[in-house]
């Protein structure tokens, strides 16, 4: 029952965050996209070193169960399907969960895109059996794998360095970077805002 | 328009520390296969079955990893499924409490009529392409932009490099192709 909770709560908050700053919005992941206004790959950069360091700094203190981190397995596979899901995002402007967000915010092409969606994952299940003979969803690098060693983890790190450490290094590296990001690279003028 | 990039990017990046801080990782695109299988053992009830040790399905992919999707399948009340559903609900107040969007853009976004007319046929048509393709690709790659991009560059993980690399290489290009002409 508690975790029922917690999924209501946080999942609440994801998808209220994800409309507030403007990720549900497809104009703001086209504008992104095509360069001309990375106001929210600044937002994604930003959240995605704040997460960071406070996961990291709050594992070194003891405050953070080092259990509760979850690495997915790397393989080719991750790869295609990280092309393949780069294209959709473009054209359609929506990913997973930006979707979800976007149909219940009232945009009724969203609600094409969770059907298309529903397709396309039923599709993955049927032709699973192909991909997993082809060789290209098994483990490369060591698969499950964090960039270093996170003391106390369950993942093996790709290299021996401290992965706690490094953890916040890198989320560092993402707020400075989510900074120094100009807020447009193709064409000039002030960033134009996507329309509501 | 939305709110300033610093306050979105900190709140955004809280959320997403106190999922990993109380339960687990953000990830989103596991719960289509969820509900495709809740829809397909609704259809069929022999996909999904229970057995001595817990739940399997007549689909290679729902029985995968000891059956744990077959599980989800089964008891569709479970953490990650909720989560999903409780983003619609997020998303759906937040967009009340700014009162909404107009008739227009709710069915064909502005940037795509500037690049390609005002027909609902046409838009709806890509966006159900293109959520095709998300989706496959989500399932192959094992984790969408929440999952991967996300929640996996968070935590270091190398898959969540490698996808986000796949992810922009197309994204970009196919976008810059697309969307010429601003909105």
């Amino acid at each position: 029952m508690t975790s029922i909770l917690l999924a209501l709560v946080i999942g609440a908050a994801f998808g209220a965050v994800l409309d507030r700053v403007g990720a549900s919005n497809p104009n703001y992941i086209g504008k992104m996209l095509n360069l001309t206004n990375l106001n929210l790959a600044k937002s994604i950069m930003l959240a995605i070193g704040t997460g960071s360091v406070l996961m990291f700094g709050g594992q070194m203190l003891g405050l953070v169960d080092v259990g509760h981190m979850s690495v997915k397995a790397a393989y080719i596979g991750v790869f295609i399907g990280g092309l393949m899901l780069g294209a959709g995002w473009a054209l359609a402007g929506y990913c997973p969960g930006t979707g979800v967000v976007a149909a219940a915010s009232g945009r009724k092409d969203a609600l094409f895109f969770i059907a298309g969606g529903l397709f396309g994952a039923a599709a993955y299940m049927l032709t699973y059996p192909s991909w997993k003979a082809s060789g290209l969803l098994d483990s490369v690098a060591g698969g499950k794998v964090t960039l270093g060693a996170v003391p106390g983890g369950k993942f093996d790190g790709l290299t021996a360095l401290p992965g706690d450490l490094l953890g916040l290094l890198l989320g560092a590296v993402f707020i400075v970077v989510a900074f120094a990001l100009p807020e447009r690279i193709i064409g000039t003028g002030p960033v134009t805002q996507p329309a509501e | 328009m939305p709110m300033n990039w610093k306050t979105g990017g900190l709140l955004l990046g809280l959320v997403f520390f106190l999922a990993v801080l109380l339960v687990k990782p953000i990830g989103v695109s596991t719960q289509f296969v969820i509900l495709d299988g809740i829809i397909g053992d609704a259809v069929n009830a022999e996909l999904v079955t229970q057995t001595e040790e817990g739940y399997t399905s007549t689909n290679a992919y729902l029985a995968k990893s000891g059956g744990k999707y077959a599980k989800s399948v089964a008891n569709p009340l479970n953490y990650s499924f909720v989560f999903v559903l409780a983003m619609a609900l997020g998303g759906f107040v937040s967009m009340r409490l700014r009162g909404g969007l107009d008739a227009v853009e709710r069915s064909v976004p502005a940037l795509w009529r500037a690049n390609f007319g005002e027909s609902p046929a046409l838009r709806y048509g890509a966006v159900f392409l293109g959520g095709f393709i998300v989706l496959y690709g989500a399932r192959l790659a094992g984790g969408c932009t929440s999952g991967h991009m996300m929640s996996g560059m968070m935590q270091t993980a190398l898959s969540g490099y490698i996808f986000a690399a796949g992810a922009f290489l197309a994204a970009v290009p196919v976008s810059l192709i697309l969307f010429k002409k601003e909105a």
